[in-house]
C-alpha cells in the first residue's frame, strides 16, 4: 500500500479528516523550507504538498505567485526541490510528500528521469496542474511505473460526462477545487461543499481532499466534515510573507510563526469527529 | 537528424487532439478544460453555421474595409533592386492591424456562446484595441490584461482601449509584458467561467485557439492569392511576415502551404541580437516545451523556466509561437529568420520615406528580411510582405531610439 493510501486508511480508523499543507520549495530559502517541511508533521500536517515554483503558475493567484518568485529568486529547480524532498524523508517515512507544479519543468528535467529521480527521492504522487486526463500519456506511465500517484483536480465546472474520465485517472486521492477560481482568492461556501463532495462520492470510492479556497481553521473543520482532508495554501505562504524583513530574507521566528499556524489548524480538523470505519 | 517525411497536405491540421505533429494539445488545468471543450464545441458548429460566416463576412466588407488592398512597392522594389515586392495592407483595416479579423469572429462566437463579458491579452495593444472595438459594437463589457511596460511604452493604444469603454489591467508579474498579460487572463477565465469568453489575440493557447484564429485570419492569404493572380497571373516566388505568437503570419502562409513553388519567411524579433541573450526568436534559439496551454517553442533557462523575451516591438515581445508554426519549422516548410531591432527601426524608416507607408515595428521585422531577400532574387521575382499593422502608434518608441523629444 503507498503512503498515501496508508496514511488516509489510518485517518479513517481514527475517524478524522487530512490536514494536508501546501509550501512552494524552497520559499524563502532551502534552509527555512527545510526546517518547516522538517516541524510540519510534528505540528500537525497528515499529508505534504510541496509546490515546484515555475515561473508562470497560471493555476495559482498572487500568495503563491510571488512565493514561487521568491524561492525562484532562491534558486529552486526540480533538482532542488528533489534534493528537499530527499532530506525530508531522511528524518520522516510516514509522512506523505506530494509534488505540485506545472509540466514545463518536468519536461525540462525529462519525464522518465524525473518519476525515477521523484520516487527513489521519497515523493509519493504528483499533481501536474497543467495535464489534464486528454494529455494524460505524456506522464501516467511513467508514473505508473515508478509507483508515483498522479493526483488529479476535480473542478466545479467539472461536469457529469465528464467527471469519470478525470476519475479514471487519478490516483491516491481527488483534489476537489472548492472554487471557480485560481489559489487563495475565495472560499468555498459550506453549503457548496455539502452538495459536491456527495456527488463525487458516488462516482469514486478515493479520498477526497478540498483546496483553494481555505483558509482558516474554521473552514478547514467545515471542509472535513464532508471530506476527507483539507488543503491549506495560500495562507500559510502568507504567513511566509508576512514574517519575511525588508529584504525578503527569513527572521528568526518564520519557521515557529508557520508551525503555530498549522497547529491551529490541525486542531481544528482532528476536532471534528467522523464516523470511524474500518480500514 | 533523421527528417520527418513531408506529409501528404500541410493544411491538414490539427488533429483530434489539437496537435500539429508533436506539438499543441491542452495543456490547461482541469479548471479551464470544461471551458475549453465548450469553445470547441461551439467554434466547430460556428465554422459550419452559413448564417455566422455571412454575418462575419459582413462585418468584415463594411465594418473592417475588407478586402485589404495588396499594393505593389514601386519605388521599394527599385531602391532594392530584385524582386517586385508587394505588401498586403493589413495596415488599412479598421483599428491598423490585422487582429481584428480575427476578433470579430470571436465576438460572435462569444454572443453563440451567451457570453456578456470579454476579456484579452494585448501586447502591442493592437489586440486589445481590435477586442475593445468588438465589443462597442457589439454593447459587451471588456477587460483587457496588459503588461505594465507594455502599458508605459504603448500609451496611445491604451488611451483608444479606454475611449472603446474597455478597462485596461495593468499586469506587473515577471517582466510585465504579454505572456504575464496572457497568465493573468487565463487566472480571470477560470474565475468567471459563466459569462466570460477568453479572445485569445494570437494562434496560441490551449486547442481550438491556434487552429480557430488560424481559420479566422487565412482571409488574408486567401485574398492575396486572388489578388496575386489578378496582378501577376501567377503565385508569388516568396511569402514574408513578422512572426511573434505568429497570427498574421499563419493567417498569410497556410492558405499557400501546398503550393511548393511559394518559399516562406517568418521573422522573429531578434532583439539586441541572437546571441546577446535578450530577443524573441523562440525557433531560432528556444527548445519545445509546454506553456500557456500548448506544447511548442519556447524561451526557458536549462531548468524550464520560462525566459523574458526581448524586442523593441511589443506585438513581438513573447517568449513562445503558436505551435502550428513550431511544426512547420521542424519539418521545414517555412523558413523562419530573424532581424535586430536596429534592423526593424532601419527597415521602418525606409518604408516610410520610399512608401509613404508608416508600417508597425512588428511588420517592420518583415520588411527588414524583404530588404535582405529581394536583392538575392531575379527581378522577375515576386514577393508579398505582410503588412499587417499602421505604425502610428508606435512613432513615440521610434523617437525615442532615434534620440528625437516629441
Amino acid at each position: 500500500m503507498s503512503r498515501i493510501a496508508e496514511r488516509f486508511a489510518a485517518l479513517r480508523r481514527e475517524g478524522r479528516g487530512a490536514l494536508i499543507t501546501f509550501l512552494e520549495g524552497y520559499d524563502p530559502d532551502p534552509a527555512t523550507s527545510l526546517a518547516i517541511l522538517r516541524g510540519l508533521p510534528g505540528a500537525g500536517a497528515d499529508l505534504i504538498e510541496i509546490g515546484v515554483p515555475f515561473t508562470d503558475p497560471m493555476a495559482d493567484g498572487p500568495a503563491i505567485q510571488r512565493g514561487g518568485l521568491r524561492a525562484l529568486k532562491a534558486g529552486a529547480t526540480l533538482a532542488g526541490v528533489l534534493a528537499l524532498v530527499r532530506d525530508f524523508r531522511a528524518e520522516d517515512a510516514a509522512t506523505p510528500v506530494v509534488l505540485m507544479g506545472y509540466f514545463n519543468p518536468i519536461l525540462a528535467y525529462g519525464v522518465d528521469r524525473f518519476c525515477t529521480d521523484a520516487a527513489a527521492s521519497g515523493v509519493d504522487g504528483l499533481i501536474v496542474v497543467d495535464v489534464p486526463p486528454e494529455e494524460a500519456d505524456e506522464i501516467e506511465p511513467q508514473a505508473k511505473a515508478s509507483g508515483l500517484d498522479l493526483i488529479r483536480l476535480v473542478a466545479p465546472t467539472t461536469d457529469e460526462a465528464r467527471l469519470p474520465r478525470v476519475l479514471a485517472a487519478t490516483s491516491g486521492f481527488v483534489y476537489y477545487v472548492s472554487i471557480t477560481g485560481i489559489t487563495g482568492t475565495r472560499s468555498a461556501s459550506a453549503e457548496h461543499l455539502r452538495e459536491a463532495i456527495p456527488r463525487l462520492r458516488r462516482h469514486t470510492g478515493l479520498p477526497l481532499a478540498v483546496g483553494f479556497g481555505i483558509r482558516t481553521p474554521e473552514q478547514a473543520a467545515e471542509a472535513v466534515r464532508v471530506a476527507d482532508g483539507a488543503v491549506v495554501g495560500s495562507a500559510l505562504v502568507d504567513t511566509i510573507a508576512a514574517s519575511l524583513d525588508g529584504n525578503g530574507r527569513a527572521r528568526p521566528d518564520t519557521v515557529r510563526r508557520v508551525l503555530d499556524q498549522v497547529r491551529g489548524l490541525a486542531e481544528a480538523v482532528r476536532a471534528v469527529r467522523r464516523e470511524p470505519a474500518a480500514g | 537528424m533523421n527528417q520527418p517525411l513531408p506529409p501528404n497536405s500541410f493544411r491538414q491540421g490539427p488533429d483530434a487532439r489539437g496537435r500539429f505533429g508533436g506539438f499543441g494539445g491542452r495543456f490547461v488545468a482541469e479548471t479551464l478544460m470544461p471551458l475549453i471543450l465548450e469553445v470547441e464545441r461551439a467554434y466547430e458548429a460556428a465554422r459550419r453555421d452559413p448564417e455566422f460566416l455571412a454575418e462575419w463576412r459582413a462585418l468584415l466588407k463594411d465594418y473592417v474595409g475588407r478586402p485589404s488592398p495588396l499594393w505593389f512597392a514601386r519605388r521599394l522594389t527599385g531602391h532594392l533592386g530584385g524582386a517586385k515586392v508587394y505588401f498586403k495592407r493589413e495596415e488599412l483595416n479598421h483599428t491598423g492591424a490585422h487582429k481584428i479579423n480575427a476578433v470579430l469572429a470571436q465576438i460572435l462566437l462569444a454572443r453563440r456562446m451567451g457570453r456578456r463579458r470579454i476579456i484579452a491579452e494585448t501586447g502591442a495593444g493592437q489586440h486589445g484595441v481590435a477586442t475593445a472595438t468588438a465589443c462597442a459594437l457589439f454593447g459587451l463589457k471588456c477587460v483587457v490584461y496588459m503588461g505594465a511596460t507594455d502599458v508605459e511604452r504603448q500609451q496611445p493604444n491604451v488611451f483608444r482601449m479606454k475611449l472603446l469603454g474597455a478597462e485596461v489591467r495593468p499586469v506587473a508579474a515577471g517582466a510585465a509584458t504579454l505572456k504575464d498579460a496572457m497568465n493573468e487572463a487565463l487566472r480571470d477565465w477560470v474565475a468567471n467561467v459563466h459569462d466570460t469568453y477568453y479572445c485569445i489575440g494570437t494562434v496560441a493557447g490551449p486547442h481550438p485557439y491556434p487552429a480557430m484564429v488560424r481559420d479566422f485570419q487565412c482571409v488574408i492569404g486567401e485574398e492575396t492569392r486572388e489578388q496575386i493572380l489578378a496582378a501577376e497571373g501567377r503565385l508569388p516566388d516568396a511569402l514574408v511576415c513578422a512572426v511573434g505568437g505568429g497570427s498574421s503570419a499563419m493567417g498569410l502562409f497556410h492558405p499557400f502551404l501546398d503550393d511548393p513553388g511559394v518559399a516562406m519567411y517568418g521573422v522573429e524579433a531578434a532583439g539586441r541580437g541572437l546571441d546577446t541573450g535578450e530577443h524573441a526568436a523562440s525557433l531560432n534559439r528556444g527548445r519545445p516545451g509546454v506553456l500557456h496551454g500548448n506544447r511548442t517553442y519556447l524561451l526557458q533557462d536549462a531548468h524550464g523556466q520560462i525566459r523574458e523575451a526581448h524586442s523593441i516591438s511589443a506585438g513581438l515581445d513573447y517568449p513562445g509561437i503558436g505551435p502550428e508554426h513550431a511544426w512547420l519549422h521542424e519539418i521545414g516548410r517555412v523558413q523562419y529568420v530573424a532581424a535586430t531591432d536596429d534592423e526593424a527601426l532601419a527597415a521602418f524608416q525606409l518604408c516610410s520615406r520610399l512608401e509613404g507607408i508608416i508600417p508597425a515595428l512588428e511588420s517592420a521585422h518583415g520588411l527588414a528580411q524583404v530588404i535582405k531577400l529581394a536583392p538575392t532574387m531575379p527581378k522577375d521575382g515576386i514577393i508579398v510582405l505582410n503588412l499587417s499593422g499602421r505604425g502610428d502608434k508606435d512613432i513615440f518608441t521610434v523617437a525615442k531610439h532615434l534620440g528625437v523629444a516629441l
